[in-house]
């Protein structure tokens, strides 16, 4: 499933709504989560599951070609975690 | 800067801030939104969001494991796990907004 077919779905079960706003809202969404995150804070959805961030430590990694040492920078990455109804539900139960 | 948490409650609020919808059609939209979600990769699909990142379903083998504390061998069974891959926009976006 794709973004536009996200929104289509949407758009099908409330006939009301403008695709033009089911699009906003579904948009909407998805940069309000980008947005805490970049903001360092997390985002918890219950039963889906929690996006947050993670520091990575600097660290000297190599060009797997060349061999050759280069100082990688700490940074911050997004992680999820499954919530549990949807790990349930993945595995049937 | 302390970090605190959102929950649905944030993502209605925004929804109902954005389109002008009231505060409960805003929270069964963000509701319908993940339940969407949910039911295709219950379904086993791949949920692929551009600029947000991919969701995919993987299938895990069964293996031994061990209880930690114990020590003691435990049979775990197969089964299927969710994985999320952040977009480069997401990745470049969270780190450039944490830097310092």
């Amino acid at each position: 499933m794709i973004r536009s077919e996200l929104i289509q779905k949407i758009a099908d079960e409330n006939p009301h709504l403008y695709q033009r706003d089911v699009e906003r809202i579904v948009n909407t969404i998805f940069e309000e989560i980008i947005d805490a995150m970049s903001n360092g804070d997390r985002v918890e959805l219950r039963g889906f599951g929690a996006f947050s961030v993670k520091q990575r430590d600097a660290r000297t990694g190599r060009n797997p070609r060349t061999g050759e040492s280069v100082e990688v920078e700490a940074k911050s990455v997004p992680f999820f975690k499954t919530g549990k109804l949807l790990r349930d539900r993945l595995n049937g139960n | 800067m302390a970090s605190k948490t959102l929950t649905r409650m944030d993502l209605s609020e925004a929804v109902f801030r954005e389109v002008g919808l009231s505060r409960n059609e805003s929270a069964q939209l963000v509701e319908s939104v993940l339940d969407h979600m949910s039911d295709a990769l219950v379904s086993g699909e791949t949920v692929k969001i551009s600029s947000f990142g991919t969701f995919s379903v993987r299938e895990k083998a069964a293996r031994v494991g061990r209880n930690p504390k114990t020590g003691e061998e435990v049979p775990i069974s197969p089964r299927r796990v969710l994985t999320f891959r952040p977009s480069h926009l997401m990745k470049d976006r969270v780190s450039a907004g944490n830097k310092g």
